[in-house]
């Protein structure tokens, strides 16, 4: 059973990683759109998937975040990486599926996944 | 939608786009009465009487990236799909509550699906902002509400790793066993 004795450990646990990571400059942003056209072209099922693989990977320099509609419904659910000192990259119907690939090849080793963005979705 | 918990996901969606540092959503099943409802309640922005009037003709939106708005219409059509209806609420500076009503065995009504994902989802992105969420079934019923978390938690954030799982875990067990039939 989750107790909240549990949750006060997990608490106490937290507070000295935080103190460890105070300083961390080199944050990196994922934006989920979560407007009605990226809920009903499955944001949630993605929003989680990345959250689940950051968590697993234990990568604390990533914060998940949400938006509204961009005004591309039709590429939705959309997904924003932002990496300090480069251009965002939006990248169109992520799935899933897709989410292990963009952290490997984005997140972690900094070369995003070209074929998943919308630019390329519009060719 | 292919589940009532991504309009609840949507629903409120309109609610932190007008500022709520509040938000409670309550599902309530009622066997005896073959009924289901679904209310967000917030205390955003709110809307005037005018702004009301609007939002009740299909596809007004405030949006400024496209014309139409379809979260409002989407759910009062899955209501009304099983004969029940849609009711908004509002007063300007007060907050909006959006109160929907679903015929409980109706063969149109959508399963409420994964709840406990549109909770998590929207804690995970606005660990700033509280919710609560109030699940009852025949009259047991099951809250969760993040300003108590947060008293535990003090300058923890609702959305580290650890936390999140937590309440994702305490979500799943609480819930089951009130057997929701929705
Ligand atoms: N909780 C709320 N508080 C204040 N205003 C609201 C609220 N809910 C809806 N509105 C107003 O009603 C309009 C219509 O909402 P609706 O969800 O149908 O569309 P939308 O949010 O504009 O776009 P979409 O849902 O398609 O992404 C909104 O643009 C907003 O002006
Ligand atoms: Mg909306």
């Amino acid at each position: 059973m989750k107790t909240i004795a549990e949750l006060q450990a997990i608490r106490d646990k937290a507070r000295e990683k935080m103190a460890v990571r105070e300083g961390d400059s080199d944050n990196i942003r994922v934006i989920v759109g979560m407007a009605t056209c990226g809920i009903a072209a499955g944001a949630r099922p993605v929003l989680n998937a990345f959250v689940d693989e950051v968590a697993k990977r234990h990568l604390n320099n990533v914060t998940v975040t949400q938006t509204g509609c961009i005004g591309m419904c039709q590429f939705e659910p959309i997904v924003e990486v932002l990496v300090p000192g480069k251009e965002k990259v939006t990248y169109g119907k992520v799935t899933p599926e897709k989410v292990a690939k963009i952290i490997t090849d984005h997140l972690v080793n900094g070369s995003p996944v070209a074929e998943y963005t919308v630019g390329n979705l519009m060719k | 939608m292919r589940e009532l918990s991504l309009n609840v996901l949507d629903i409120a969606q309109n609610s932190i786009a007008a500022g709520a540092t509040l938000i409670t959503i309550r599902v309530t099943e009622e066997s005896a009465a073959d009924r289901l409802s679904i209310t967000v309640e917030d205390n955003g922005r709110g809307m005037s009487p005018e702004q009301l009037q609007k939002v009740r003709d299909p596809f007004y939106t405030t949006r400024t990236t496209r014309k139409v708005g379809m979260g409002i219409p989407l759910f009062r059509m899955a209501a009304e799909m099983t004969g029940g209806s849609l009711d908004i609420r509002s007063e300007l500076g007060q907050g909006t509550t959006v109160m929907a009503v679903f015929t409980l065995s109706h063969i149109d009504r959508m399963p409420l699906g994964d709840i406990q994902g549109t909770v998590t989802a929207l804690i995970r992105l606005n660990p700033q902002l509280d919710f609560r969420y109030i699940q009852t079934v025949d009259g047991a019923s099951f809250e969760l509400d993040t300003r108590k978390l947060r008293e535990i938690l003090g300058d923890v954030p609702l959305n580290q790793p650890d936390v999140m799982e937590w309440i994702g875990g305490y979500l799943r067990e609480n819930l089951e066993p009130l057997r929701s039939q929705a």
